[in-house]
Order: C-alpha cells, then sequence, then structure tokens
C-alpha cells in the first residue's frame, strides 16, 4: 500500500510518501521559520496562510521525486491534530478532498503518534514493546507502547515542554527565534562545571516532568553573571551548557526510570529535541548501561514531517481503518484515546 | 458546461453543479460544520446528476472575503478535488455572489455588498448588474470602516446586500445619504451564483490551476507589528 502523507499542524508543511514495500519513496518540509521569526513565534492565521500556498505544490513535488504517477496513490493520512486547528483544517481539507477526488480511503492521523512510530522507519527498527520519550516544543512525554494505537502516559510535562524551555531560556540569552537548536550550539563552547541548575522533580518518585522553573533559573543566573563577569559572550555559553546540561539529565534520569518501572528494555526517543546531539550521546550511555538500547529517528525526521504521517496512516489503513466523507481536525487530542490497530 | 461550485465562507455551507443552464444546489446553515458536509454534498450533487468528477469541467469556490478559516476550507477542498480530477479551479467574490443572487431573488441591478468583517470594519464591494445578467464590479473590493465606505457611482437606486447592512446599518446609511432605497441585511453567499459568475469566466478563459485556489482576505493586516 503506497500513502501519501500531509502534515500542516504548525509551522511546518510537509508531506511525503511512504510504501509499505517500497519503505519512503519521497519526502519534503517547507519551513515557515522566517514568517514567524519576526514576532518571535508562530502566529496561527500567518501559518494557515502559508500552508494553503505550500500544501499542493509540495505534493506535486514529491510526486515528480519519487517519479510516480497521482493516479499510483492508495490512501491518504493526514493530521488531523493536536495543533492549531486554522493549520490543521489546510492540511485536512486537503488531504480529505484529494483521496474523494481520487477515490482512495483517508485517515487523520495524531501527530504525536506520527512522532511516536517515526523511527520504526529507521533500520533497524525497535520491536514493540517500548517506551517512548515525545520531546518536542510542544510535548514531553514518556508514554509506554505495547502496539500501533496502544499507548499509556506514564508521565508528562506539568507546565513548559522540554523545546518550549529551551526556546524560552534562548531567548533570555539574546539567541535568534527558533533559538533552541542555537542554545545547543551555544551550549558547545560552554563551560558545564561553572553553573549548577537544578534538576527539577528527580528526587521525588513518578515519571512526570516540570521545566518552567528552569527559565527563572536561566534568568537569574544571567543577571548574576552579567554583573561579575567580564565575558559576557563566555557567560551566556556556560549558561546555556548548564541549561543544557540539566534538561539531558533530568531527561535520563527519568527514562531510566521509566524503564525500570515498565520492565522495557528498548527506549525510542522522537520529536524535535531528540535531534539534540548531547541528548542522544548521554541517553544512549545510560540505556546501555541498564542493559537496555534507545533508538532515534534520523534528524530530518525528528522535527515535523509528512514521512511520519504518511508511516503511521499506513498503518492505520492498512488494518483497515479509514475516514468517513468528513474532515474534522481537533485542537485538543488525548492520546491515549487512540483506536488499537489489532493486526501488530 | 459543467461545473461544481462551493462556498463555506459563512454560517452557510453550500455546493451547487451546473450542466449547462440548470443550476442545482445543496446548502444548509451549519456554522463550523462545513468539514462535516461539504463532501458529502459534493458527492449527492454528482450521484444526482449521474456525473463524474473527472467529467466536470473545473471548480468554483468562494474566494473570500469572508470567514479566514471558512474562506481556506473551501479554498483547501478546491485545491484538492481539483488536483486529483485534473480540473481548473475558478475563484469567484463571495460579495460579487451575494450580488449576484439579490438579483436572482429580487432582480435588483444596482448592489452595495457588505459583510461584517468585526474590529468596526466591513468587506465592501459595489457591484451592477450588466446586460448579460451578471454582477460586475465597480472599483475594487475593500475593508473599510463603514463610515468610510466607497460611495456608489450614483446617487440613487441602490440596494444594500449582505450581513454587514445589519451590524452597521445606520452608520452605512448615513454614509450613503439617500443612495441607499432598500437593504436585504439577511442575504448571503450562495454557490449557485458562484457557479453562474463562474461559467463566464470559464467561457472567457479565466481558470486556474489547482494550488491558484487561494483566498482573497482583503484583511491582510492580521498582526500588530507586520
Amino acid at each position: 500500500m503506497r500513502v501519501l502523507g500531509i502534515e500542516t499542524s504548525c509551522d511546518e508543511t510537509g508531506v511525503a510518501i511512504f510504501d509499505d514495500q517500497q519503505g519512503l519513496m519521497a519526502h519534503a518540509v517547507y519551513s515557515q521559520v522566517d514568517i514567524h521569526a519576526a514576532y518571535g513565534g508562530v502566529v496561527p492565521e500567518l501559518a494557515s496562510r502559508d500552508h494553503i500556498r505550500k500544501t499542493l505544490p509540495l505534493i506535486r513535488q514529491v510526486l515528480d521525486e519519487a517519479g510516480l504517477d497521482k493516479g499510483s496513490i492508495d490512501g491518504v493520512a493526514y493530521t488531523a491534530g493536536p495543533g492549531l486547528i486554522g493549520a490543521l483544517l489546510v492540511g485536512s481539507a486537503i488531504g480529505r478532498s484529494l483521496a474523494w477526488g481520487w477515490k482512495v480511503p483517508a485517515i487523520g492521523v495524531h501527530h504525536m503518534e506520527g512522532h511516536l512510530l517515526a523511527p520504526l522507519l529507521e533500520e533497524p527498527s525497535p520491536q514493540l514493546p517500548f517506551v517512548a520519550l515525545l520531546v518536542s516544543g510542544g510535548h514531553t512525554q514518556l508514554v509506554d507502547v505495547t502496539g500501533i494505537g496502544r499507548y499509556r502516559i506514564l508521565g508528562e510535562s506539568l507546565d513548559d515542554a522540554a523545546g518550549e524551555a529551551f526556546d524560552k531560556t534562548a531567548k533570555l540569552l539574546e539567541l535568534p527565534y527558533p533559538g533552541g537548536p542555537e542554545l545547543a550550539k551555544l551550549a558547545e563552547h560552554g563551560d558545564p562545571g561553572r553553573f549548577r541548575f537544578p534538576r527539577p522533580m528527580t528526587d521525588r518518585p513518578g515519571l512526570d516532568f516540570s521545566f518552567s522553573g528552569l527559565k527563572t533559573f536561566a534568568l537569574n543566573s544571567i543577571k548574576t553573571a552579567l554583573a561579575e563577569s567580564t565575558d559576557p559572550d563566555q557567560a551566556r555559553a556556560d549558561i546555556a551548557r548548564a541549561f543544557e546540561e540539566a534538561v539531558v539529565d533530568t531527561l535520563v534520569i527519568k527514562c531510566r526510570r521509566a524503564l525500570r518501572e515498565t520492565g522495557r528494555k528498548r527506549l525510542i526517543l522522537a520529536g524535535g529535541v531528540s535531534a539534540n546531539r548531547r541528548l542522544r550521546e548521554r541517553m544512549s550511555t545510560a540505556i546501555a548501561a541498564e542493559g537496555g538500547e534507545a533508538f532515534y529517528p534520523q534528524p530530518a525526521l525528528c522535527t515535523d514531517n509528512g514521512a511520519m504521517i504518511a508511516f503511521a496512516g499506513c498503518q492505520r489503513l492498512r488494518a483497515g481503518q479509514h475516514e468517513p466523507l468528513v474532515f474534522k481536525p481537533r485542537a485538543r487530542w488525548p492520546m491515549d484515546h487512540l483506536e488499537a490497530v489489532s493486526s501488530s | 458546461m459543467k461545473l461544481l461550485a462551493i462556498d463555506t465562507s459563512g454560517d452557510a455551507c453550500s455546493a451547487a453543479l451546473l450542466v449547462d443552464d440548470r443550476v442545482q444546489q445543496e446548502l444548509q446553515i451549519a456554522p463550523r460544520r462545513h468539514g462535516e458536509l461539504i463532501l458529502s454534498m459534493m458527492q449527492s450533487l454528482l450521484d444526482d446528476s449521474g456525473l463524474q468528477l473527472h467529467e466536470l469541467d473545473g471548480i468554483a469556490f468562494g474566494r473570500g472575503p469572508g470567514s479566514f478559516t471558512g474562506v481556506r476550507i473551501a479554498a483547501s477542498v478546491t485545491q484538492g478535488a481539483a488536483f486529483a480530477a485534473d480540473l481548473p479551479v475558478i475563484p469567484i467574490s463571495t460579495l460579487a455572489a451575494m450580488a449576484q443572487g439579490q438579483f436572482r431573488r429580487r432582480g435588483q441591478r444596482r448592489l452595495l455588498a457588505a459583510l461584517d468583517a468585526r474590529m468596526d470594519e466591513v468587506y465592501w464591494g459595489c457591484y451592477q448588474i450588466g446586460d448579460a445578467g451578471l454582477a460586475e464590479l465597480h472599483g475594487e473590493e475593500c475593508v473599510c470602516p463603514p463610515d468610510r465606505a466607497p460611495l456608489p457611482p450614483t446617487s440613487e437606486g441602490w440596494a444594500g446586500v449582505g450581513p454587514g447592512w445589519s451590524a452597521y446599518q445606520a452608520i452605512l446609511q448615513a454614509r450613503m445619504g439617500g443612495a441607499v432605497e432598500t437593504t436585504s441585511p439577511e442575504a448571503f453567499c450562495e454557490a449557485r451564483d458562484i457557479a453562474t459568475l463562474a461559467a463566464t469566466e470559464f467561457s472567457a478563459g479565466r481558470q486556474l490551476p489547482p494550488e491558484q485556489a487561494i483566498p482573497i482576505y482583503l484583511r491582510d493586516q492580521v498582526t500588530r507589528t507586520a
């Protein structure tokens, strides 16, 4: 089965074609970062206005790149939530209408399920069951995965998502938008020993997270350091390093704890923050020391993309699930309410 | 000529199928339920006519102004369906369609179409029905405060059309002086009138490729600092 996937939940337009025999045949992502940079964050109306200009040209592009005629598509998958409702509507309406015109089945995919299954696009891919850490600008969740659509939330952030904490702290450090990856770059030049940030909620049982306190700590550290430091650039790098260490440490501690509590051996990381190099190094080492193994999507598939939607949609379509002649995206959509796919 | 036309720019959701000089329409007043209805309406019209989507000559849609989300739904559905079936698209102004609808119902030929744009503004278009019985734009459509709406080219015999005339009745009447004789604030955009206007556009060769099914919002300032 060959599925076209469309992702428009936030500020990236992603389109891809996944074939269950031939794998990922083409994928393209258009990022709106430049549009939103002037505002320091995503402006929902501008995001919607751009998705409607980019989606169809990207669909043409991936069909061309894969050398496919559009008659060879067997199904259409689109992100139906959670996310910005106006942005979701564009991809859902285009996707559902394409499927209608092609007379093929359509499926609305949960954005986080897309992220969660993205590591299954890699070789070797992890065997089920596993624990997943979904870590992005909008989410920080630990999920026990026993099958496709069989998700149990083990813990999640009670306030800021990890990626959000990265972006907010980057803003305090006066880094350009979007700040998360910039902060990680700056951290490479930082001294890990100069500042010591807290590791929130690691000193008590449980698998929930809290990252909002870190930006306050960062703000105070910046004030102190700039008051006493002769080299403000070095101080910023040192703070970035200490912040990153704190987030990475916290995530590693909770993931190790999640594996112990569930008895799983495999951990997968997904979402934009899972592209962070320090996080990958530290996580792999820590999980290996537990006798387990960590899996990651390739960096291009960590951030929002159509490939993960095409892949997740393909699993569900193959199991016979599909949508009626309706598109009805949801801004909020709890992941543990998804229908299970019985065949896997 | 065979055209499908759709509109989701306001509280109504409608689809129409034009086959030569006959138009069939499905319409429901269904705020925020366009995504549940529009494709079924399109399918039902095709079923009743025995036509397949790919046998049509094109798809027309209400390109705005109107609810931002609403006009994007019509444009997105048009893009998807037209691309799938290799059809061209025909964007039609929702204000023009309101004026056309008023001519169809009441025979009025001088029409000032107004939608409530919120933020104390109206979407505004001045239309006259030409010899061919089709709404023709005078000047340009715009978004503006009702007390600065562009004046019509003559000073009498105009009809106010559309919900902008209930939201700003007194201000618009004062602004237009004695030019407005009747108002029909209950009028709204319907797909059948989009179909009528689109047929002429199509005959004139003004159809576009599917990716150019893009809304015209009129309000382009959506952030404070832009």
